[in-house]
C-alpha cells in the first residue's frame, strides 16, 4: 500500500516537474529573456590589495587615521556612522586627548536635553558617544539628498560583496555613459539627478562623486598624495575598520586556536591508534 | 543494554556505589556511553558524526545562552544590541561567530550523518525508531535554524521571515489566518521577533529530549556498521569506551580545527552581506535567499511554475518542499531490501551517487537567482530526487541481485580464516 501511494505521489510531483521543464524550455527557446544594461554593463569590483588581508593580516594605522580624515571632511556631510564611538578612535593610535578634541571638534553635536529646562539642544559629543547623526531622521535625510537616504556607512563593508573594494571601486568608479550602452539600451540614459557609475547594482547612483580631485583632503606630511585613488583606498579601509574593529584580536587569536587544535587533534590520533592497537579493524 | 557480554557497571570508589544504589545515573551513563555499550568493532569515520552532531548542539546551547544575556528581542533594538556583541562585549565576536557558523557546521554534521544513514541502510528494520527520530531532530532543527536567522533582524532575516511565513499563506481558505497568526500581524513585526526568539530558546531543549529518544532507541538494536550484518558474537564488538570515544575524541579534534578555521578567519563567508543592513520593509532585497543549509529545499520550492489545473504553482511547490522531508519518514517502507549496506549493493550505489550530486545541483541552484537556466536545472533535479525515493528505491529492492554479504563482522575484518584465538580472548573477559 504504501509504495503504491508513493509510486503515485512520486509520478505526480516528477511528471508535473518535468512537464513544466519542457514548457518553460519551449518558452526560454521561443522568447529568451531579454538582456537588461543591468546585467550586461554592471561590474564586479576592481581588485584591491589592503594590509589587513590574508589570515595575519593587521590594519595599518597610518592609513586607518587618513581614511578617517577622507571619512570626516568628505562622508561625514551626509552619511552617519551609528555603531562607532569617537572613544574606538584609540585603536588607530589617537592618544585618548586627541580623541577628546576630535570629539569636541566634531562638526555635528549631539542631541541632548537641557538639564536646566529639558528642552531639547545639543552639545559637543563626548568620547563615550557614538558619532551623531548628520540629518535628524530619515525624512530630513531625504529632503537634503534627492529622496536617496544616505546609508549608515558603521557595516557598509560587510553588508556588500567583497564590501572592502566594492567601496574603493564605487568611489573610483564614476565615469560617463558609455556610448554602447546607450546605443543598445537606448531607455537606460541616466536619470538627472543620478550619476553612472558601473559597479552600483542598477548602475545609477544617486551619490554625486564625492572625491572629484587630487588633494580635496590635505593629508599630513610623509604621507602618501591624496590622491582621488589613494583617498578611496584610505577610506575603504577605514570602512573595513569600523565594520569589523576586531578582526586583528580574531586573526591573532585565531593562529593560537589552530596552533592548540593542531596539537590537540594529534594527541588524540595517538592516542586512538594506541587504544585500537590490539585490534583490527 | 542490548548484549548479554556488555560489561557491567561495578563501582570503584565507595561513593559511586552510594549513589548507584540510590539513583543509579552512573550506571546508566556508563551503558549509554561508557564501557556498557558493545559496539561493532567496524565502523568507519562517516560513524563520528552522530557524536559530532551532538558536540555541535553543544556549541549552539552555550554560545546562545550567552548571547541571548546580551540580546533585545525587539524590533527598534535588535539589530543594534547584536553589534553591540559584536563591539562592545566581551568576547562576544567570539561568541556571535560561534554561533553563527556553529549552525552552518551543525547542518553539515548532520547532513553527513544522514547520508551516512541512506548509504549504508541505517533506517532498515530492526532500527526505523532511530530513524523516524532523527528526521523529528532534523525538522526541528530546522525550525529553530529558520527562527534564529531572524533574530538579528537584518535584511535577510525579515524578508526571509515573510518568505518562509508566506508558504504557509499558499494553503487554501485558511492560508492566510494561519500566517498572521504565526507572525502576529500582518507582516514580521514586534511580535513576530518575540516569539521566534522565545522559540529559539526552546527548541534546543526540545532538541537535546528527542536525542535522548534517539539515542535509546539505537540501543535496543546497537549500532549498524559498514557490512550491514548483524553482531553476531563478543567478537564482533567493542565496548563504546575506550575504542570509540577515543576514535570521537580524534573526530572532535578535526572538526573543530576546520570550525575555528572558518569562525576566526572566514566567518561571514557562509552568511549572506544583506544581513548586515537592518530590517526595512520598505526595501525588499534583488535576491531573498535563506541559509545555505535550506537552499535544496528552496530549488524545488521554486521548480514549480506552472499551475496544474485547479492547484496553482505556489502551493505545489509548497506541498513538494514539505513532502521532499516527510518522504523521508517512509524511506524503511519504501526501501524493502533485506540487504542493509551499500556496499553490497551494485544498483543502489549507482543510484545513491547520484542522489548526492542531484541534491548538491538543488542546493546550487536554491542559491541561485530564480532566473533561468536555474529553474529548469532545478526542475529536473527535482524531478530525480522524489523519483529516487518514491519510485526508483523500491524497484531496485525488487530487482537488484546484491552481492554476497561477509558471513559476520570479524569475517568481515580479518578474513575468512581468521585465527579463533581473538575470539577466545574476547570471551574470556
Amino acid at each position: 500500500m504504501v509504495r503504491i501511494g508513493a509510486f503515485l505521489v512520486g509520478l505526480f510531483f516528477s511528471g508535473w516537474l518535468l512537464v513544466s521543464f519542457i514548457m518553460g524550455a519551449v518558452a526560454y527557446v521561443s522568447e529568451p529573456p531579454a538582456p537588461t544594461a543591468e546585467h550586461e554593463f554592471h561590474e564586479h569590483p576592481k581588485h584591491v590589495s589592503y594590509s589587513f588581508d590574508g589570515p595575519l593580516g593587521h590594519y595599518d594605522k597610518q592609513q586607518l587615521q587618513r581614511g578617517f580624515q577622507v571619512f570626516k571632511e568628505v562622508c561625514s556631510a551626509c552619511h552617519s556612522l551609528k555603531f562607532v564611538a569617537f572613544r574606538d578612535l584609540e585603536a588607530l593610535g589617537y592618544s585618548e586627548a586627541e580623541v577628546k578634541a576630535i570629539a569636541k571638534s566634531w562638526a555635528i553635536k549631539t542631541p541632548d536635553v537641557d538639564p536646566k529646562t529639558g528642552e531639547m539642544s545639543t552639545r559637543d559629543p563626548a568620547p563615550a558617544d557614538k558619532f551623531p547623526k548628520p540629518f535628524a531622521n530619515n525624512v530630513a535625510a531625504a529632503a537634503a539628498n534627492n529622496n536617496a537616504i544616505p546609508p549608515d556607512l558603521s557595516l557598509m563593508t560587510k553588508a556588500r560583496h567583497n564590501g572592502t573594494a566594492y567601496v574603493y571601486s564605487l568611489l573610483t568608479g564614476y565615469q560617463g555613459q558609455p556610448a554602447e550602452l546607450l546605443e543598445k539600451f537606448p531607455d537606460s540614459k541616466t536619470p538627472a539627478g543620478l550619476h553612472y557609475n558601473p559597479y552600483f547594482a542598477n548602475l545609477n547612483l544617486a551619490m554625486a562623486p564625492p572625491l572629484t580631485a587630487d588633494g580635496q583632503v590635505t593629508y599630513d606630511e610623509g604621507q602618501p598624495k591624496p590622491t582621488v585613488d589613494q583617498m578611496s583606498k584610505d577610506v575603504a579601509a577605514f570602512l573595513a575598520w569600523t565594520a569589523e574593529p576586531k578582526m586583528e584580536i580574531r586573526k591573532q587569536s585565531g593562529v593560537a586556536v589552530i596552533f592548540f587544535l593542531l596539537i590537540a587533534t594529534a594527541l588524540a590520533y595517538m592516542s586512538y591508534r594506541n587504544i585500537w592497537a590490539d585490534k583490527k579493524h | 543494554m542490548s548484549f548479554p557480554w556488555a560489561n557491567e557497571y561495578t563501582p570503584k570508589v565507595p561513593l559511586m556505589k552510594w549513589i548507584d544504589e540510590r539513583l543509579p545515573l552512573p550506571r546508566l551513563v556508563y551503558n549509554a556511553v561508557g564501557a556498557g555499550y558493545p559496539v561493532p568493532r567496524n565502523l568507519n569515520y562517516f560513524w563520528n558524526f552522530g557524536v559530532l552532531s551532538g558536540l555541535a548542539l553543544m556549541i549552539q546551547i552555550v554560545t546562545g545562552i550567552i548571547m541571548a544575556m546580551h540580546y533585545g528581542a525587539n524590533d527598534l533594538v535588535a539589530f543594534g544590541t547584536v553589534e553591540h556583541v559584536m563591539r562592545d562585549v566581551n568576547a562576544g565576536w567570539l561568541m556571535r561567530y560561534a554561533h553563527a557558523n556553529g549552525a552552518s557546521f551543525f547542518f553539515i554534521v548532520v547532513y553527513l550523518h544522514i547520508f551516512r544513514g541512506l548509504y549504508f541502510g541505517s533506517y532498515k528494520a530492526p532500527r526505523e525508531m532511530v530513524w523516524l527520530l532523527g528526521l523529528v531532530i532534523f525538522l526541528l532543527m530546522m525550525a529553530t535554524a529558520f527562527m534564529g536567522y531572524v533574530l538579528p533582524w537584518g535584511q535577510m532575516s525579515y524578508w526571509g521571515a515573510k518568505v518562509i511565513t508566506g508558504l504557509f499563506g499558499a494553503i487554501p481558505i485558511v492560508g492566510e489566518p494561519i500566517q498572521t497568526w504565526l507572525l502576529g500581524g500582518f507582516a514580521p513585526g514586534n511580535a513576530s521577533l518575540n516569539r521566534f526568539f522565545s522559540l529559539h530558546y526552546l527548541l534546543p531543549f526540545v532538541i537535546a529530549g528527542v536525542i535522548i529518544l534517539h539515542i535509546w532507541a539505537l540501543h535496543i538494536p546497537g549500532s549498524t556498521n559498514p557490512t550491514g550484518v548483524e553482531v553476531k558474537g563478543p567478537q564482533d564488538t567493542v565496548p563504546f569506551h575506550p575504542y570509540y570515544t577515543a576514535k570521537d575524541g580524534f573526530g572532535a579534534g578535526i572538526f573543530f580545527i576546520l570550525f575555528a578555521l572558518a569562525v576566526y578567519f572566514a566567518p561571514n563567508m557562509m552568511g549572506h552581506p544583506d544581513n548586515y543592513i537592518e530590517a526595512n520593509p520598505l526595501s525588499t532585497p534583488a535576491h531573498i535567499v535563506p541559509e545555505w543549509y535550506f537552499w535544496p529545499f528552496y530549488a524545488i520550492l521554486r521548480a514549480f511554475t506552472f499551475d496544474f489545473f485547479f492547484i496553482p504553482a505556489k502551493l505545489l511547490g509548497v506541498l513538494a518542499m514539505f513532502a521532499s522531508i516527510l518522504l523521508l519518514f517512509f524511506l524503511p517502507w519504501l526501501d524493502t531490501s533485506p540487504v542493509r549496506s551499500g556496499n553490497y549493493r551494485p544498483m543502489f550505489k549507482k543510484f545513491f551517487w547520484i542522489l548526492v550530486i542531484d541534491v548538491l545541483i538543488l542546493g546550487y541552484c536554491g542559491g541561485a537567482p530564480a532566473e533561468e537556466p536555474y529553474v529548469m536545472i532545478s526542475q529536473v533535479a527535482s524531478a530525480y530526487y522524489f523519483a529516487h525515493f518514491l519510485i526508483i528505491l523500491p524497484l531496485v529492492a525488487a530487482f537488484e541481485r546484491p552481492d554476497p554479504l561477509p558471513g559476520s563482522i570479524t569475517e568481515a575484518v580479518l578474513g575468512k580464516d581468521y585465527d579463533g584465538a581473538e575470539t577466545a580472548a574476547v570471551a574470556a573477559e
